[in-house]
């Protein structure tokens, strides 16, 4: 039974190491002030997303990000499943333009989006891209949360990270740090010098469910609408997820009960 | 022992099929009434165990092959089409990641207990050595697979480990050879993922074989006493089925942890970003599974020593049934070697963790430390400890062990 028992507590340890993971939050070059987790309505093992939020998180993102940021991998029929109707969603779609083509002529068109279509992109290439962003591309957000350490956590904190000017616990901890033309000082990205300027301001936006658009509410929301971008099997996912542990709980403690029953006499 | 004569098969579709090729009576033999150590303990399950996780990531790899694209250009966006509009393709990719590292797990544990009951040891040490290689191939597998997402981390891990070949003779050839190309790119990942779909099936031979010298000498037992008589042993079947369903059903319950509640958890997130030639991340570090061989590659200032000493590190295991002199197969009763092999446990769990720190100040010494210290184990430690330690007293068979365990019991 020892071995039962060592085994038991290794695998205690490795859940252990699991929860504490979140823990430690450290932000762009571990100097300033610390990320600050946030509440999620998806965190944890009964998390689900709020549709609400989902789509005010669209809202901003249609608002502002879209025009430099591509949800690559992504269709307009996905947001149905933040709540928009089949006729909201044409509609949706219907403002934005995609290329088509080639007709009968040979020649590529523009028309007007259909929930079947990709999400349009902002730039027609990556060259494009650079050269209206001084000299780096956007980076594509349906996969940001997955691809930055603490997710939505990292995209909330980073939005409202943004300094007017150099604090002073940055130039203590380098002194030869000086903030490059055309770059803005975040506190959470990584070497500070960030080439996005700061995009969340008060007034900037009107949510059509009459929520006040504070930039902590905006940031809030399109991180989570991004982090639904990034994992949008999460509740499919947590649900089956749930009956699954609970059948392999019942089912190893019932093939635990009948092993000491069989073992009974043979020890 | 052998002394269970063949079953008589009563039906005769079955009779007719035995009689041409005993596959029936072979699984008899060998899955129902095949004498197992009695007294074996848990540790004993993760072999079993082992088995299912590579029979989990074949199934799964297979139907993640039909829907992946190994392409440069495609490859990364073929993964989130799987995780995004194929059914329940994201719980097949996540099964097969997280798998990964739990077949990882289970085989390290299963290494770990083989080196402290002595399963190497004679006649046992062509079953070990299978066990290496298998282990081997798995590491082969594991990093092909992990090339195949062509994230950022995939690309630059393909960079470094094939650039280990450079400092050998020829090296920039066989690099040039390995890549098809003067680089990392679309002609590697292709052949990757042609490699990355046959390795598995190797390991499924040498399983095989591993299996087939397994049953041939039997398991091993915490005593380290070979079975002597009938009463030594209990029929695999219901006893030692039962016995690894339970903790099969353990394993799944840890694996369906991660898999529904943290998939990511042992993913590095830069690997959500697609290769990039262009860009080189700030720490290139591979997965948990072979941090401590490459601390054990980083500690060496001189490169071509460093890539001899981390196959060295995997090699030396294959010598270990003639590095460990002892006459006394089980650490049971070996007090002395009980403390050594903890060390070395201490020692690799530090490894892995230097593995995932930056090569620079204190990490490398601990590093230098913790390498050397790792070969003075199999090296120095284990040929001296076997002539010079003092042992208890074995048991004179496992049935008689278990019944003064008994006794005592009782009269406690």
């Amino acid at each position: 039974m020892s071995g039962l028992k060592g085994i038991i507590g290794a695998a205690a340890v490795a859940v252990g190491l699991v929860a504490g993971a979140p823990a430690a939050l450290a932000a762009g070059g571990g100097h300033g002030p610390e990320l600050k987790h946030q509440s999620w309505t998806f965190d944890g093992l009964f998390g689900r997303y709020s549709e609400k939020q989902l789509r005010r998180g669209w809202e901003v993102y249609e608002g502002i990000c879209k025009s430099c940021h591509t949800l690559d991998y992504m269709h307009y029929r996905n947001l149905e499943q933040i709540g928009y109707t089949e006729d909201e969603v044409k509609e949706i779609a219907a403002r934005f333009e995609v290329q088509d083509g080639p007709d009968e002529w040979g020649d590529m068109f523009m028309r007007p989006a259909t929930p079947l279509d990709g999400f349009a992109e902002p730039y027609e290439n990556d060259a494009i891209a650079m050269l209206a962003n001084g000299g780096v591309v956007p980076p594509n957000l349906s996969v940001i949360t997955r691809a930055r350490d603490h997710g939505a956590d990292y995209v909330y904190n980073l939005l409202l990270g943004y300094e007017d000017e150099v604090p002073e616990w940055a130039t203590e901890a380098d002194p030869t740090f000086s903030l490059a033309p055309g770059k803005s000082f975040n506190t959470f990205f990584p070497g500070y010098a960030i080439s996005m300027p700061q995009q969340l301001f008060e007034g900037i936006l009107e949510y059509s469910d009459g929520t006040e658009a504070t930039p902590e509410q905006m940031a809030k929301d399109v991180s989570a609408f991004l982090q639904w971008a990034a994992e949008p099997e999460l509740e499919e996912r947590k649900g089956l997820g749930r009956m699954v542990l609970l059948f392999l709980i019942v089912l190893t403690g019932v093939l635990f009960a009948y092993k000491r029953e069989l073992w009974k006499d043979a020890h | 022992m052998s002394t269970t004569p063949d079953p008589v098969w009563s039906n005769r579709a079955i009779k007719w099929f035995d009689r041409r090729l005993p596959l029936f009576t072979m699984m008899h033999k060998e899955l129902i009434v095949y004498p197992t150590p009695r007294n074996i303990n848990y540790w004993w399950n993760f072999g079993s165990l082992a088995g299912v996780a590579l029979v989990i990531m074949i199934l799964t790899g297979i139907f993640l092959a039909m829907f992946y694209t190994p392409h440069e250009d495609m490859a990364f966006a073929s993964i989130e089409r799987i995780m995004r509009e194929v059914n329940y393709g994201w719980l097949i990719r996540f099964l097969h990641m997280n798998g990964a590292s739990m077949f990882f797990a289970v085989v390290y544990i299963h290494i770990l207990r083989g080196m402290y009951y002595g399963s190497y040891k004679a006649p046992r040490e062509l079953l070990w050595i299978i066990g290496v290689v298998i282990y081997i191939l798995m590491m082969a597998a594991a990093f092909l697979g992990y090339v195949l997402p062509w994230g950022q981390m995939s690309f630059w891990a393909a960079t470094v480990i094939t650039s280990l070949v450079t400092p050998l003779p020829f090296g920039e050839t066989i690099a040039i050879w390995l890549w098809g190309g003067y680089s990392v790119d679309n002609d590697t990942l292709k052949r990757f993922f042609s490699l990355h779909y046959l390795v598995p099936f190797l390991i499924f031979a040498f399983v095989f074989l591993h299996l087939w010298a397994l049953h041939t000498t039997k398991s091993n037992n915490p005593l380290g006493v070979e079975i002597k008589k009938p009463a030594d042993t209990l029929p695999f079947h219901p006893y030692f089925t039962v016995k690894d369903s339970v903790t099969l059903g353990a394993f799944l319950f840890l694996l369906c942890y991660f898999v529904f509640f943290a998939p990511n958890y042992f993913n590095h997130s830069i690997n959500y970003v697609m290769a990039d030639p262009l860009v080189t991340p700030e720490h290139i570090v591979p997965e948990w599974y072979f941090l401590p061989f490459y601390a054990i590659l980083r500690a060496i200032p001189d490169k071509l020593m460093g890539v001899v000493l981390m196959f060295a590190a995997i090699l030396v295991w294959a010598a270990l049934p003639w590095l460990d002199t002892s006459k006394v197969r089980s650490g049971r009763f070996r007090p002395t070697f009980r403390i050594f092999f903890w060390i070395f446990v201490a020692d690799a769990v530090l490894l892995t963790y230097l593995g995932a720190m930056p090569a620079e100040g204190i990490y490398v010494t601990l590093g230098q430390f913790a390498t050397a210290w790792y070969f003075i184990h199999f090296l120095v430690v284990l040929p001296i400890l076997g002539k010079v330690e003092k042992t208890e007293p074995v048991p004179e068979s496992i049935s008689a062990a278990v019944s003064a365990e008994h006794q005592k019991e009782a009269s406690a």
